[in-house]
């Protein structure tokens, strides 16, 4: 690691104020990535501003919403009461991440800015756009097993590799940020970015902005969500393919509304808008979801090795829904 | 900075670079905890910071001035073993023993979790009010502990002598 300054702070104008005036600084969570990233210098920040200590509230409220401090462990939003009735599908992304001793470290706000796992990135012989802008991507034509298959540019296959994003988008949730120029709220399904010709830039935050909390807008029928994660082994691997998903069927069978996300396949947590678009007034059965399924996935695009994620997401994202409606019936 | 480390006062003056892990290891001496992969895979570093556990290779020493760590020294001692350290012995819980004082403080902290109701992936209600601790759950929520040598049938058979509901630590 390079050296650098610690500070922990108490509030947020304080957190802010110090990024601002301390060049070189970060913020840090939960520390699980970016301590990491730093011993391997690929993250060489000169100063960390640590924001464990800022809000970790968790409040149900009234109106069926939600708001989580940026500092809430991801162990304790997983298991808030509150959470777990409303908004399963967050609740069962969480628990589908990591291991025990992570989630109990990770923070929600550190959750959103977790950088990619791609091999390339990490490993610091490669070349990577993202790590070394202009110094190309050595993944595009070597084993990129686990690499995107939408969104991506001829500069960048990486994925974004968070569980919990995906239940967030959607859910729709906002990502609420505080900087030198004053507070704003992003849509989550904004807030990172694709890779474009820049993949070194994964947010839309601002230099010194602070994400502050995490909303996610009511949602009854979230009670009817799921969060399936298709990955390497049973537990503690990141995904190849993962579904968040929640459906509304009336007593017809007619889909009133439905949310579907996916991980594992893009630069950002990917809200499927096509698939809900197309779903939206139709029976609630497999042929609906597969044909969903297909829209959402026609312009995906595969490499050598990860071509088989396209079929594989059309198939979880079909099962996904299947499992719910089954459910909704029941 | 100050921690309380398996009951006892320490204080040192660290450069923020030094994990909790090298802070335990190399300043403190207390070289029960391992370090494995040095990157937050393998858990072979998992301590338990005010009853919760985490992964020391992954914090800094300075994040948890003030806190209060439990390590491996801190169970129990050789005269006086903790029960989940003689059943592994009794289960053959370990081979090589690299990965078990890890194994030992991840267990300690999982049975926490479940008296807490905290849920795990394989959680089949996530509304039911208490955790069934069934073989399905306890390794889900032991998976951050890998052990190389494969003593996994062991591990699983002396956590769930030791730490199942109604025999508490």
């Amino acid at each position: 690691m390079t050296p650098f300054s610690y500070a922990r702070v108490t509030d947020n104008a304080e957190a802010i104020r110090l990024a601002r005036v301390t060049p070189g600084a970060r913020y840090l969570g939960g520390g699980t990535n970016l301590i990491d990233l730093m011993r391997e210098t690929i993250e060489q920040p000169a100063a960390l501003v640590d924001v464990t200590a800022l809000s970790r509230t968790i409040e149900a409220r009234a109106d069926g919403s939600m708001l989580i401090g940026a500092a809430a462990r991801n162990t304790a939003v997983a298991a808030d009461r509150a959470v777990r009735e409303r908004f399963p599908v967050l609740s069962r992304a969480i628990l589908a991440g990591a291991s025990a001793q992570i989630r109990n470290m990770a923070t929600t706000a550190g959750n959103l800015m977790q950088r990619t796992r791609c091999y390339y990135f990490y490993d610091d012989a490669a070349r990577c756009n993202k790590r070394d802008p202009g110094a190309g991507c050595d993944a595009i034509d070597g084993f990129n097993r686990i690499h995107a298959i939408l969104g991506a540019s001829p500069a960048c296959i990486a994925t974004h590799p968070s569980d919990m994003c995906v239940a967030l988008a959607a859910l729709d949730a906002r990502v609420h940020a505080e900087g030198p120029n004053g507070a704003r709220t992003l849509r989550l399904v904004d807030f990172h970015r694709l890779p474009g010709g820049r993949p070194d830039l994964e947010t839309e935050l601002a230099p010194g902005e602070l994400i502050t909390a995490i909303e996610i807008p009511p949602l009854p029928f979230a009670g009817n969500s799921m969060y399936r994660k298709v990955r390497d082994r049973a537990s503690y691997a990141f995904a190849l393919v993962s579904v968040a998903a929640a459906l509304d069927v009336g007593p017809d069978g007619t889909i009133r509304d439905v949310r579907i996300a996916l991980g594992g396949v893009a630069h950002k947590p990917w809200r499927a808008f096509a698939a809900e678009a197309a779903l939206r007034g139709l029976p609630a059965t497999e042929a609906s979801f597969r044909a969903a399924a297909e829209a959402e996935l026609k312009d995906a695009a595969g490499l050598r090795h990860n071509a088989f994620k396209i079929e594989l997401a059309k198939r979880v994202i079909t099962a996904t829904l299947a499992g719910i409606s089954g459910d909704a019936r029941a | 900075m100050e921690w309380t480390i398996n009951g006892q006062a320490v204080s040192a003056s660290l450069d923020p670079r030094v994990s909790l892990l090298d802070l335990l290891r190399d300043h403190l001496g207390l070289t029960g905890t391992k370090k494995g992969c040095n990157q937050g895979a393998c858990g072979a570093c998992t301590v338990l910071v005010d009853g919760e556990r985490i992964n020391s290779c992954l914090a800094l020493a300075v994040q948890y001035d003030g806190r209060a760590i439990t390590t491996v020294e801190g169970l129990g001692s050789t005269d006086a073993l903790h029960p989940l350290q003689q059943a592994f012995i009794e289960h053959d819980g370990f081979q090589c023993g690299y990965c078990t004082p890890g194994q030992l403080c991840s267990a300690i902290g999982m049975a926490g979790e479940i008296e807490r109701g905290v849920p795990s992936a394989v959680t089949a209600d996530l509304a039911a009010a208490a955790i069934v601790l069934n073989d399905d759950e306890l390794r889900e929520r032991m998976s951050g502990n890998l052990c190389r040598c494969g003593a996994y049938n062991g591990i699983v058979e002396a956590v769930r002598a030791t730490l199942a509901p109604g025999k508490a630590a």
